[in-house]
């Protein structure tokens, strides 16, 4: 392959491909074969063009942080402002195209999973916006952290299903919408929400994130003159991150960093770090790196960020990660969380924790990369939904003035 | 390593002669306990089961309804390991004549080692693996293992199937081709769906010599039904909750229900 962008998959290296029952094939063959259509079909890409403009707010901006970056080394650092799309994170650019994508194949109803309540929020307003029905999978401990977004996709006029199997977390509300896909697949598609899952999912995700990568490349040329140096994305599935990567993975003077959630420490048995700390297997429908025992049971992740806290990833940072393209380290709560109140209280601006966890990495790699040196960070999501969990954290809440 | 052991085929080609079918139990491994596990599927047998199917737990089943979930999620917080499965085909196989089916998602065989799980299922007495969540054309390598061994392969067909995708799964298959009989996953139901005919029609046409019906498949009513048209019925939920209300002793007596007449 002359280019690392070519890839359209099935297959990253050894990982992807689509390992699914069998009741499944039909629509995901379904669903591949229209988004094949669509990526020569001008009508299409000329709707998507427009709702990005009119609706989600694209171009998102960048903002140079500069009194943020002080604490950060003296490296430039500039933020891809995806937290102000509509809805308030990167989720939008991929539910709009495969919301386009279900009219076209004749489906009125679209489910999808959550994990901190960003997709489902973004998959419930693309339903609005197009008249579907839609019903959300949420996993119990997700509802309670995200309650907030709970609300929201009610309010939007989603069903949310709090999933109560298994760890009671985004996994699990996976597990729930592929059975929901099963039953209900004549007038259902499954709008997945991250570059995981069964072929063509992690090429058609990404291909509706590039967007991001594809904006900030020129948008950081026209403002400095140059390439960065770095660019740096949270990973948890890894849609936001293989959004900003994608433009840049033939720059090789650029290097790309993915932050995974590191919980209590990668070597403590709290963490979401699949690609530091898992190996090859299987997990709704890819193989790529996870957490799991030696009996090949998935392990339940742990992140304060519901939004990372899962135990696999999207098989492109896999293949990434192996031929040296991508590198991947940690970042843990305590320090997602300080880089949260940092930015907000230097730049003004409040991350989503997601984010934050790309923040704590661009802290360390500017004292590394040093003063000269320029990074990019995917600010993927605004930290609105994150509120309590901060002000638990910080302890920000006046005595009994709590909210439940 | 020479074990002889028969596959689904000769118990069904058997029952087909008789001028009946096959009924196929369900049971997953380790459920509520190893040894009662063990003791189940031998009552099973004992009651007029042809063919077991044995479960293996997953933690990430994401074709099984509620009561199966709950059963291999019991087993693995009971401390299941992926080994146990063999010593349960052991156990069951020293008591009882039947062929024994491993149903398992397919991360566990592939984490143990492909290879290595089909030799360690065939010394054990095992006749092959039913793998819910891969399919022919994802399954180099399993089908390598089993012309190796000679395991069966059961694939799953589905009444979404193309008819090009159900003569590859027929062509791929050994032992039976498992129907689903619904757009579902495992669970009790009111009838069985009237999409489980047409499905074995055209997998018999498709060159299927067995063709078995599973999902919804709950009571002895439905197994009469299905055994109309198809050379085997797969009953999975209802003797899971069986076993789950009333013990070994209630199951027996579900399992022999279900398999009055027939024989």
């Amino acid at each position: 392959m002359t280019n690392l962008r070519d890839n359209v998959g099935p297959f990253f290296g050894q990982y992807g491909g689509r390992f699914m029952p069998e009741s499944l094939i039909a629509a995901i063959d379904e669903l591949a074969a229209a988004y094949e259509e669509t990526k020569t079909d001008p009508a299409f890409q000329a709707e998507l063009a427009e709702l990005h403009r009119s609706y989600t707010g694209r171009p998102s901006i960048i903002t140079e942080v500069p009194r943020f970056a002080k604490h950060a080394g003296g490296a430039r650092i500039i933020l891809k402002r995806e937290d102000l799309n509509h809805t308030g994170s990167h989720k939008i650019n991929n539910v709009l195209g495969q919301a386009l994508l279900t009219r076209k194949i004749g489906k009125t109803r679209v489910i999808a999973e959550t994990g901190a309540g960003q997709h489902g929020v973004a998959t419930a307003t693309a339903a609005a916006l197009f008249g579907m029905e839609c019903t959300i999978f949420m996993g119990e401990v997700d509802t309670q952290r995200q309650a907030l977004n709970v609300a929201r996709m009610r309010l939007l006029g989603a069903e949310v299903v709090s999933v109560t199997t298994g760890s009671r977390t985004l996994k699990d509300a996976i597990n729930e919408a592929y059975r929901e896909w099963v039953t209900s697949v004549e007038t259902t598609n499954y709008i997945f929400g991250t570059a995981a899952g069964p072929h063509p999912f992690p090429a058609m995700v990404r291909d509706f994130q590039k967007i991001i990568g594809e904006e900030a490349r020129q948008q950081v040329l026209d403002l400095t003159g140059r390439l960065p140096d770095a660019v740096a994305a949270c990973v948890g599935g890894g849609s936001n991150a293989i959004g900003i990567f994608h433009a840049f993975l033939d720059d090789p003077s650029v290097r790309l960093y993915g932050y995974e959630a590191a919980g209590d420490g990668i070597d403590t048995d709290r963490h979401a770090a699949s690609i530091e700390r898992g190996r090859p297997g299987i997990l709704h429908g890819a193989r790529s790196y996870l957490l799991q025992d030696d009996d090949g049971q998935t392990i339940e992740s742990h992140s304060i960020s519901a939004g990372l806290d899962y135990p696999g990833v999207g098989p492109e940072h896999a293949w990434l990660n192996d031929i040296g393209r991508a590198t991947y380290l940690p970042a843990t709560d305590t320090e997602a969380m300080e880089a949260l109140r940092l930015l907000s209280r230097t730049e003004g601006i409040i991350p989503a924790i997601e984010s934050a966890h790309a923040l704590a990495g661009a802290l360390k790699l500017g004292k590394e990369l040093g003063p000269d040196s320029i990074i990019l960070v995917n600010l993927s999501g605004r930290g609105d939904k994150d509120v309590a969990t901060a002000g638990a954290w910080f302890d920000l809440f006046d005595e009994g003035a709590r909210q439940e | 390593m020479t074990v002889r052991v028969d596959g689904a085929s000769a118990t069904i080609a058997a029952r087909r002669d008789a001028g009946s079918g096959a009924l196929v139990g369900y049971l997953p491994v380790g459920f509520p306990d190893l040894a009662t596990s063990i003791d189940a599927a031998v009552a099973l047998v004992e009651n007029g089961v042809d063919i077991l199917e044995l479960g293996l737990p997953y933690s990430d089943p994401v074709m099984d309804g509620i009561v199966i979930q709950q059963a291999t999620q019991t087993a693995l917080a009971a401390g299941f390991r992926v080994r146990d499965v063999f010593s349960a085909v052991e156990g069951i196989r020293s008591r009882v004549d039947a062929p024994v089916l491993v149903m398992t998602y397919w991360n566990p065989v592939l984490q143990y080692g492909v290879d290595r799980f089909a030799d360690d299922l065939r010394s054990a007495g095992g006749s092959g693996l039913i793998t819910p969540d891969i399919t022919p054309d994802s399954a180099a390598d399993w089908i390598a293992t089993s012309d190796r061994t000679g395991l069966d392969r059961v694939f799953l067909a589905a009444p979404s199937s193309t008819d090009a995708r159900l003569a590859d799964t027929v062509a791929a298959s050994r032992g039976f081709v498992y129907a689903v009989s619904t757009m579902g996953i495992t669970g009790t139901r009111q009838d069985v769906d009237a999409a489980a005919r047409g499905l074995v029609g055209r997998l018999k046409a498709a060159g299927a010599e067995n063709a078995c019906v599973g999902i919804g498949i709950s009571t002895a009513d439905h197994v009469r039904e299905v055994l109309e048209y198809a050379d085997g019925a797969i009953v999975g939920t209802a003797i899971v909750k069986s076993l789950a209300d009333g013990g070994v002793t209630a199951l027996a007596r579900f399992a022999a229900e279900l398999s009055d007449g027939l024989h």
